[in-house]
């Protein structure tokens, strides 16, 4: 069998990437498209939508969208509550989570498997469902404040975290994360006279990093994006999250280049997060075909 | 006198100066306005503070809420036990609300609103719910010249055009080949604009969305004779290309009639500053076609209400009193442009007195205005009304989509033991 030449090995590696950049600019567009636009007055956004001059930073360009948009709604204030929230959530779920599925992975306990089919079969419940019932709970809380025992969780950060500090699809990335990982480690660990808690906080976690960042990634996003939740729970704009701050941008006439440069600043703390855990997001999609 | 006996005198002293200023009470008062136009926001917060400043029993603090997420934040804070005292309410919704026990019954006298636009004052079940600042009103945006130059009858108030004059002018603006469609009625805009902007067409064929007489029932009003030819009419616009349809790109609306794309353009009073200026003497606001049962448009704005829940409604209705005075309306229709709701603000504005640039919005509202049903049902009848005349203008069949919308229609108020009529 003849071997390839180098010529037709140069071709496949030029389509291959013609391949891959096409693909990359279809994915990369709508980003192009959203900060260009940022950049540009209402009417010639609209206007330029017909042609490429939609991803060109071309035209009337500044950053006056940016300041009528800080103008229009406390930006600043939006960004870091949902900074704040998603956080606070990430972190505390992601300990919560990885308890759960430490259990359920390496203890033995009675029903353990009953109780892993009800947490995944909450997989199916969406947050409409339980909305209105959750908010009649969380109304009727008690909470020890500055004035002492106060009642009603409405108004406050504590309402937009403490109900997402666990969830069924963590759990489950936990837990077949932690079945795929060898026995050998818990066994030897055991051996060496380790507690639980001690496994799960120095044999097992730090070898998780895939699953952590797979995780955090998932929750950031949901927890980002929330936004039925806060407007339902927050009626003072002091704890209202980017995404019920956006609809401050969608008016009888919607000046499109402010909805642009707000999507533009909302974007970036997504988009740094990604990129801080991209490399163990994609080892741990490679390693456990975990699709997300 | 001891150091101790002055420190109590002076305590003793500075509580009572401090009496007069804790005992007001606070109202709370929500409205749709956050990231809207900030001179709406600043003229409330205007009237506020003036408010609070003109008596000591009352002080009223404003809550902003976006207007697309408003709704649910009322609803939900209903839910909780949690509602303002003072809430602003969209015209067409109050019915749903007050049935809802969200809303309790205005403690002031009618007779103080006997002057007001009757599209700015919400009724429900004989009684009077919430008052608007404001209306607002829909013209037929033309060009003077653009008429004249294709033979076509400027319409008035007291002449408006038939349907088989509206329907000519139409075809002749096409056939002249100088516009991309005659007509722009804004189909991009799937929101409230469908049946706050249509229906009035429906209701001057002879039709309704429901069946204003009973408000049981929408057989024979949404699907009857006049409906139907309604929808038949509806359906040729997009067929013969008189109007683009429901593919219509936001951008071609914002700007097409102002580039000339569009001939005719039917919007409302809150967009007519701008071709205004761009036009000048040249721009004209024509009033709705008579389609056979009398011009129609749509009527009813943003008003204010008492919630059921608040504990002090007679502060709440001196606030409402105080808010409504024609120096305020006319703040308000100075500062957004809305129409309002008293003749005598009209004449304390620039746009709306005798001879205002706006002043035909007016004369519109007072004549044409015809609120759209009021009846708790019309939450989810306007979303089959909307889906019906989308998919007419998208080429379903006529009948058969009316007929389900009406059986929709009728299914809801039945499951909801009449909606209380």
């Amino acid at each position: 069998m003849p071997s390839r030449t180098p010529e037709t090995r140069a071709t496949s590696l030029f389509m291959r990437y013609a391949i891959l950049v096409l693909v990359a600019l279809i994915f990369v567009f709508p980003l192009v498209f959203m900060l260009v636009s940022s950049l540009k007055p209402s009417m010639q956004l609209l206007s330029d939508t017909s042609s490429i001059r939609a991803f060109l930073p071309v035209g009337d360009i500044s950053l006056d969208n940016y300041t009528a948009s800080f103008a229009r709604a406390p930006v600043a204030l939006f960004i870091f509550n949902s900074i704040f929230v998603t956080s606070v959530t990430v972190v505390l779920n992601l300990v919560i989570c990885s308890m759960a599925g430490f259990s359920f992975a390496f203890l033995d306990w009675k029903g353990k498997d009953v109780m892993l089919s009800i947490v995944i079969a909450t997989l199916i419940v969406p947050l409409e469902t339980i909305a209105i019932p959750l908010l009649l709970v969380v109304n009727n809380l008690p909470w020890i404040g500055a004035d002492g025992i106060e009642w009603g969780w409405l108004n406050s950060y504590r309402v937009q975290i403490v109900p997402f500090l666990s969830d069924a699809l963590t759990v489950f990335l936990f837990v077949q994360y932690f079945r795929d990982l060898p026995r050998d480690l818990i066994e030897a660990a055991r051996i060496d006279g380790a507690s639980w808690f001690q496994i799960y906080a120095k044999v097992i976690m730090p070898i998780s990093g895939p699953v952590i960042a797979t995780a955090a990634i998932l929750r950031f996003l949901a927890m980002y994006n929330q936004y039925l939740w806060p407007l339902m729970v927050t009626q003072s704009e002091q704890y209202r999250p980017v995404m019920v701050g956006l609809q401050y941008f969608f008016q009888l006439n919607t000046d499109w280049g402010q909805v642009m440069a707000y999507l533009s600043m909302i974007t970036v703390p997504v988009l740094a997060f990604y990129l801080a855990l991209q490399r163990a997001f994609i080892t741990s999609i490679a390693s456990t075909g975990i699709k997300g | 006198m001891g150091r101790f006996a002055k420190l109590t005198g002076i305590l003793a002293l500075t509580t009572a100066l401090a009496g007069p200023a804790l005992a007001a009470t606070e109202l709370s008062m929500w409205y749709h306005g956050a990231g809207g136009d900030s001179a709406e926001r600043d003229t409330f917060a205007r009237i506020i503070k003036e408010f609070n400043e003109s008596q000591s029993d009352w002080e009223v603090k404003l809550q902003a809420f976006p207007q697309i997420a408003y709704n649910d934040a009322i609803t939900a804070a209903a839910v909780a036990g949690k509602l303002p005292d003072i809430i602003d309410v969209d015209g067409p919704i109050m019915p749903n609300w007050a049935w809802s026990k969200y809303m309790q019954p205005l403690p002031i006298p009618e007779e103080k609103f006997a002057k007001f636009l009757p599209g700015t004052l919400g009724h429900w079940d004989g009684k009077l719910y919430s008052v608007g600042l404001w209306d607002a009103a829909v013209a037929m945006y033309a060009r003077k010249s653009v008429l004249e130059e294709n033979g076509i009858r400027i319409p008035t108030l007291d002449k408006p055009w038939t349907l088989e004059e509206f329907d000519a002018a139409l075809v002749k603006l096409k056939d002249s080949g100088k516009f991309d469609y005659p007509l722009d009625l804004a189909m991009n805009d799937k929101g409230e604009w469908y049946p706050y902007a249509f229906s009035p067409f429906l209701q001057s064929f002879g039709g309704d969305i429901v069946d204003r007489s009973t408000y049981k029932t929408a057989e024979g009003a949404l699907n009857g004779e006049a409906a139907v030819k309604f929808g038949k009419w509806w359906q040729s616009l997009f067929e013969r290309k008189l109007a683009p349809g429901t593919s219509q790109d936001t951008a071609d609306h914002d700007t097409g009639f102002l580039e000339g794309k569009y001939a005719l353009q039917w919007n409302g009073n809150w967009a007519a500053l701008k071709p205004l200026d761009k036009f000048g003497d040249d721009m004209l606001f024509l009033p709705a076609p008579d389609f056979g049962h009398g011009p129609k448009i749509g009527a009813a704005s943003w008003q204010l209400g008492i919630s059921a829940s608040s504990e002090h409604a007679d502060g709440a209705a001196k606030f409402i009193e105080f808010a409504t005075q024609d120096k305020y309306l006319a703040a308000f229709s100075n500062a957004i442009g809305l129409i309002p709701a008293t003749a005598e603000a009209a004449q304390m504005t620039e746009n709306y007195k005798d001879g205002g640039k706006l002043a035909v919005f007016y004369d519109l509202s007072a004549k044409q205005a015809l609120v759209r049903p009021v009846t708790p049902g019309y939450v989810f009848a306007a979303k089959e009304f909307r889906k019906a005349l989308s998919d007419i203008a998208d080429g379903a069949d006529v009948q058969d989509t009316l007929d389900a919308a009406a059986d929709a229609i009728t299914a809801d108020i039945e499951k909801n033991s009449g909606y209380g009529h």
